[in-house]
């Protein structure tokens, strides 16, 4: 499980790229790993704690954050030289705290349509590939494509399986699918070419509520199987209002 | 008393506007607002509004609207032959409506997007901040027949506002859009970005709120996929197919192509007052002389 742990921020040699006037695109080495994940979350905070009085906004993705700032208020050189001067702070030990999110799914038939192709094509029971995608632990890199999806990394690798090669017109929300490397839901009805192995009752994006999605870039999520009798039950609960993500917090 | 604008027909693609949803990207939230920011403030400074209060974003095809009750309107941006009830009126100047008067759209003349603008602006359901219509934050994508959508009431009726301006037609015409260089622009060849700006390039048919695409093939560049990451309205993005995509105000937040180049902001403006067959090359410029320009040309 999880254990506490501090890491320095300056770790690694970023480039800082102007966006347009508005912004500092700041890239980390090209990987998707969970060490950047965390470097960038430790480094996002740090910049909302010290850089408040002119920064905008800041939009986390894999390898990348980008910070949007008050151009009436600073210039392009001067948002990169504070920005190098907070991740160049020598010695700074940080923690960091995450919450780690337990998702409801029901991988039975009616909510799986493509369960049963890649269980063929796989050679794998149905219940090993639940069993598989339901033990990892998948961090949060950011949410993106759509409001409230969530890019995850972790999926097992005997999971791979490429998007299907006809996009469905219509996904339903909640549809926890699987496209190549990647495991993921849909935050709401869209077209899509993933392959759909279940699905969740539960909201991910709240427009009534601050933050509209509960997990944030760096959090954990873990998929919890339930039959159709409990999705009902929680759709219902969902529906009245009463449900609240469940979700465990360490570091 | 609430005052509506009663929406008789749709047109083609009419929604409410304003300057955007700025601060909701990290949960994956578009910034949306007008496409052409320029003609949508000049509305709201021809009535004395604050620049960035809600307007009408009305797309080549006009609506049919009819006023429930006094206010003043004025109309920027495209010109789509506008008449109040059944009269020709003028772009870009101040009207008084009452009760009951209806404004009608006809044919095209030049550009794209009209923007409507009433006194005191549109009041519209308000989420996340911004005005801004988007499928699935707001309630609808887009008006629709017999929505009644409310505007401000008008307390003065003595009011007299006579500003009328000339908008530049270069607006509407320029073929070169100011860019500067995006994240991924290094990974062009010298001869790929002398042909990105020597290139005509043709818009597709395939161009909307989201996002442009233009119809000329670009030689693909090595490498050019990258882990996903930001975009925003104006991105230049190349794909895997020498496709290229310009995106625009609805864009989504995060992508996965070359970020080639960055359409400046006025850009933006003026490539939402084209569409499918329209022409136009990129061009690089500083930011300090665009920023020079852009203030010299609010001034006038």
């Amino acid at each position: 499980m999880p254990i506490k742990f501090s890491i320095l921020l300056n770790k690694y040699k970023l480039k800082y790229k102007p966006l347009g006037s508005i912004a500092v695109l700041i890239e980390w080495p090209k990987a998707i790993e969970e060490p950047i994940l965390k470097n960038i979350s430790i480094f996002r905070n740090k910049i909302h704690a010290d850089m408040g009085e002119y920064v905008l906004e800041t939009v986390p993705a894999y390898n990348s954050l980008t910070v949007f700032f008050d151009t009436s208020k600073i210039k392009y050189s001067g948002v990169v030289s504070d920005l190098k001067e907070i991740y160049s702070t020598k010695d700074q030990k940080l923690l960091t705290a995450y919450k780690l999110w337990k998702i409801p799914v029901c991988y039975e038939a009616e909510f799986a349509a493509d369960l049963e192709e890649i269980s063929k094509h796989k050679k794998l029971k149905k219940e090993a590939i639940v069993k598989l995608h339901s033990k990892a632990l998948y961090d949060v890199y950011f949410i993106g494509f759509l409001p409230g999806f969530l890019y995850l990394g972790g999926l097992d690798e005997k999971l791979h399986y490429k998007r299907r090669d006809k996009p469905r017109r219509e996904i339903r929300s909640g549809d926890v699918g699987i496209a190549g490397n990647q495991t993921g839901i849909y935050p709401r009805v869209s077209p899509g070419g993933w392959n759909i192995i279940g699905n969740s009752p539960i909201n991910f994006f709240d427009l009534n509520v601050f933050p509209p999605c509960f997990a944030v870039a760096g959090d954990k999520v873990q998929f919890i199987p339930i039959d159709a009798e409990e999705h009902a039950r929680i759709r219902q609960e969902v529906e009245s209002g009463n449900y609240v993500p469940k979700s465990e917090i360490y570091g | 008393m609430d005052n509506n604008i009663l929406i008789l027909t749709e047109g083609m693609q009419t929604s409410v506007q304003d300057l955007g949803r700025k601060g909701y990207r990290s949960f994956g939230v578009p910034i949306s607002g007008t496409m052409d920011k320029y003609s949508a403030i000049l509305a709201n400074k021809l009535l004395n509004n604050a620049e960035g209060l809600p307007v009408l974003e009305i797309t080549m095809v006009g609506p049919k609207l009819m006023f429930e009750d006094h206010t003043l309107f004025v109309l920027t941006g495209a010109d789509i032959s506008p008449e109040l009830n059944g009269e020709p009126i003028q772009m870009n100047q101040v009207y008084s409506v009452n009760t009951s008067d209806v404004l009608s759209f006809g044919k095209l003349n030049f550009g794209v997007r009209t923007y409507l603008g009433v006194k005191g602006g549109f009041l519209t359901e308000k989420v996340m901040g911004s005005h801004s219509f988007y499928d699935g934050i707001t309630q609808q994508g887009k008006v629709k027949k017999g929505d009644r959508l409310k505007i401000a009431s008008y307390e003065n009726p003595l009011e007299v506002t006579s500003s009328k301006i000339k908008v530049k037609p270069l607006h509407f015409s320029t073929t070169k859009l100011e860019v500067t260089k995006g994240p991924e622009f290094n990974r062009l060849t010298r001869k790929q970005r002398d042909k990105l700006f020597s290139m005509k390039f043709k818009i597709d048919a395939l161009n909307n709120r989201m996002g442009y695409q233009l119809k000329n093939k670009f030689p693909p560049v090595k490498n050019n996929e990258i882990i996903t990451s930001i975009t925003i309205p104006g991105t230049v993005q190349l794909t895997p197919s020498g496709k290229i995509i310009v995106m625009m105000r609805d864009c989504p937040t995060t992508g996965g192509y070359a970020r080639i180049l960055q359409l400046t902001d006025m850009a933006i403006n003026q490539l939402a007052q084209k569409t499918e067959n329209d022409t136009f090359k990129f061009d690089l410029e500083s930011s300090f002389e665009f920023l020079g320009r852009l203030v010299s040309r609010f001034r006038e």
